[in-house]
């Protein structure tokens, strides 16, 4: 459930961020979005939403006349020459949850963007207000990159500026200096397929009913989409996979036997091995299954230690 | 007194082993038997792994059997003081140079995780974020997340919790480790450290004051909340053949100040995709199998990079068989594939000509897909929450159960 724009908005006045709004009519574009509020005296942005090719996500925000090249920008992060590319139309709702032509650094309230990493071009701290859009394309406000600092470090976010138009050499001896910057986990997204969907249905142009089919297959997904973008939250929420629950643990075990078992069974091993044949495959699930077993088992001992060791260490000691 | 080196490496042998490099001589393969020799430490033979069979009673690690760990240091003395009932402890680590681990990275953890559980003893896991700040040039902060990323994948090997210790030097340097860690270095001449790590007027003197660093994590005593009162623990070091020098080092330094030397056993270098004489290196993808890599990327990397010691035409191949001394599939396989009478097949069968290079790089695809689903999934289970309690300096109660 993403965040709403009036949400957003009323949260900006909750923190007493100094801000205006415009309404207007849906704007894709920052040409469009200049013919209504070109000259409000704010400084417009672009924002772009990328991707790299481990499933790591970023939102660049900048000024409009601020020069982006992608393949620097990949250098600096250490993502080698073409690691960094737009990400795809779907995983924009699914990520960022918010329409296309709305990117904004607005959209990491949601706790979907947990994961995505935010640049922000150093430029903004010299205009007095800058424009983003408010979570939807028929609004845009304008304020201060220091009201957008605190909203920023409101949702627990460190904001970084950086001059997005350097281009520092790297090398062997000189580290991507914005190495800092990639995501630590990757977003863990339900099989999207890596190419578009053109490029699937045999080169025909992609029609809105292919990407509508592309859309709703996915729609039953995101949930646990969500979930897996978990490992590190904005605000530490504690960790919610099933890996300790009872049932699961010993359904993955007897499934896993079962599946042996039935493999082991056939015709053929019954004619062979006749009344011993309870003992033969007996001992073939200890042999093939034993190590497997033992990891899962470790696993499972290791997160149940790790929720109590959390549980200790923030558990209040009792008033006296 | 053993061997201790005392030249700079690079003046006399064509061959280069240490921390930080490793290279063959002319650009061929490593001489083992040769380093060895060098270094003073030695062959793990047969009876060796037979020890361990009955010592632990289970089948011996797939790398003990196929000579994977080939060399040590007092590991009889280890054996000897376990059968006596007086158990040890192992260290091991990882210098976070890259967020990318590939399967040569893993190999002394996947060993470490089989002797913990076969021995049923604690463990200790050093991240050297310092040192790979130093030598790298990278942040202090870069290097620390790198070291909790490593710790991540580290974790997804396999290791019980209740008895694994993993540490940050940034992090745990201090204390009673940092007193070792005096103790060590006043034992341990500028010149000598020259010697052994081939420093030069040039290196900044992080880099010379690091090897205390590495070694002091071979003594019980720098790990107060875990071995307190032990001061007896032997310690025995899993690592790659070019960790030796730092090892040797803290052998000689040992007795100085009144601890046990620790043991050694130590493992061949994991050969690149591209062959023997080929470099392993961050920044050619296609010179390893890395952890992230998908099945496909590995059948990929498996089919055109692999270099093989089969004949360039078929004919060739049936008549004369393939060169298994080059050939990197049956190398892998040598390393991976558990079955040891499967793998003889096959090396009989790929010398013999009679099986072509297709069928055993489609079976070392399997095998390796295998591995990597499963360090996938077990690495899917790994939380920032989990890394903070296996590095949290906490008590570990049963870590001899």
């Amino acid at each position: 459930m993403g965040y709403s724009k009036d949400q957003l908005l009323a949260r900006l006045k909750e923190l007493q961020i100094d801000f205006s709004q415009y309404e207007h009519p849906v704007v894709l574009t920052v040409e469009a979005q200049a013919k209504y509020v070109g000259n409000v005296g704010g400084a417009l942005s672009k924002n772009l939403f990328l991707k790299d090719k481990k499933h790591r996500y970023y939102v660049v925000s900048a000024l409009a006349d601020t020069k982006v090249d992608m393949k620097v920008l990949s250098q600096r992060l250490g993502l080698g020459k073409g690691g960094l590319r737009m990400a795809p139309e779907e995983v924009l709702g699914e990520i960022l949850k918010v329409p296309l032509g709305c990117v904004t650094p607005f959209a990491l309230v949601n706790e979907s963007a947990s994961h995505v990493s935010l640049l922000l071009d150093k430029g903004f701290k010299t205009q007095e207000r800058c424009i983003f859009h408010p979570l939807s394309n028929d609004m845009s406000i304008s304020l201060n990159a220091f009201g957008l600092d605190k909203f920023l470090k409101s949702i627990g976010r460190d904001p970084t500026y950086i001059d997005l138009e350097a281009n520092p050499p790297v090398g062997k001896d000189q580290p991507p200096d914005l190495a800092s910057l990639v995501p630590l986990g990757s977003t863990v997204l339900p099989d999207l397929p890596e190419k578009t969907p053109s490029q699937d249905s045999s080169g025909n142009h992609p029609s809105a009913g292919n990407n509508s089919t592309a859309v709703t297959a996915k729609a039953d997904k995101p949930s646990s989409a969500v979930q897996n973008v978990k490992e590190k939250s904005v605000n530490g929420v504690r960790p919610s996979i099933p890996s300790t629950d009872a049932g699961k643990f010993v359904e993955e075990l007897l499934d896993r036997t079962s599946t042996l078992l039935l493999s082991e069974i056939s015709e053929d091993s019954i004619k062979r091995h006749g009344g011993q044949l309870g003992a033969e495959v007996a001992n073939n699930i200890r042999k093939c299954l034993r190590e497997d077993l033992k990891n899962l088992a470790t696993i499972v001992k290791n997160t149940a230690y790790t929720e109590g060791f959390y549980a200790g260490t923030h558990y209040q000691p009792k008033r006296l | 007194m053993e061997k201790v080196e005392d030249q700079n490496p690079q003046q006399e042998e064509d061959q280069v082993v240490n921390p930080w490099e490793v290279s063959a001589k002319d650009g061929g393969k490593i001489d083992y038997d040769k380093l060895i020799d060098k270094f003073g430490c030695q062959r793990l033979d047969q009876s060796f792994v037979d020890r361990v069979q009955r010592l632990t009673s289970r089948p011996p690690h797939v790398f003990l059997r196929r000579g994977v760990f080939f060399a040590h240091r007092d590991f009889n003395d280890i054996l000897d003081a376990y059968e006596r009932g007086q158990k040890f402890y192992l260290y091991t680590g990882r210098g976070p140079s890259s967020e990318a681990l590939h399967l040569g990275h893993l190999i002394p953890f996947m060993f470490t995780k089989y002797l913990q559980d076969a021995f049923k003893v604690p463990l200790v896991i050093q991240l050297t974020d310092d040192e790979k700040c130093m030598w790298k040039n990278l942040s202090v902060e870069e290097s620390q997340r790198l070291a909790r990323e490593n710790a991540k994948d580290i974790i997804a090997c396999g290791f019980d919790i209740s008895k694994t210790f993993i540490f940050s030097d940034f992090d745990y340097v201090g204390g009673a480790f940092y007193k070792n860690m005096v103790k060590v270095a006043k034992c341990v001449t500028y010149n000598k450290v020259v010697g052994i790590f081939g420093f030069t007027g040039e290196d900044h003197i992080g880099k010379v004051s690091f090897p205390p660093v590495q070694a002091v994590p071979s003594f019980p005593s720098s790990f107060p909340h875990l071995f307190s009162g032990k001061d007896d623990l032997r310690c025995l070091i899993p690592c790659a053949i070019d960790q030796d020098p730092y090892f040797r080092m803290t052998r000689d330094v040992a007795p100085r100040i009144g601890y046990h030397k620790p043991a050694l056993i130590e493992s061949l270098f994991f050969p690149a995709l591209q062959g023997e004489t080929g470099k392993m290196s961050a920044s050619d993808p296609n010179s390893a199998i890395y952890v992230t890599d998908s099945a496909k990327d590995i059948k990929y990397k498996v089919n055109k990079h692999a270099f093989t010691g089969g004949q360039e035409t078929i004919e060739k191949h049936r008549q004369y068989g393939a060169n298994l001394e080059v050939d990197i599939p049956i190398k892998y396989l040598n390393f991976f594939l558990e079955d040891d009478a499967e793998l003889e097949h096959i090396k009989k069968e790929y010398g013999a000509g009679c099986m072509l290079t297709g069928e055993v790089k489609k079976r070392l695809i399997e095998v390796l897909t295998e591995i990597v689903e499963r360090h996938r999934r077990a690495r899917a289970a790994v939380t920032d929450e989990m890394v903070d309690a296996f590095m949290a300096v906490r008590p570990l109660p049963n870590m001899f159960d």
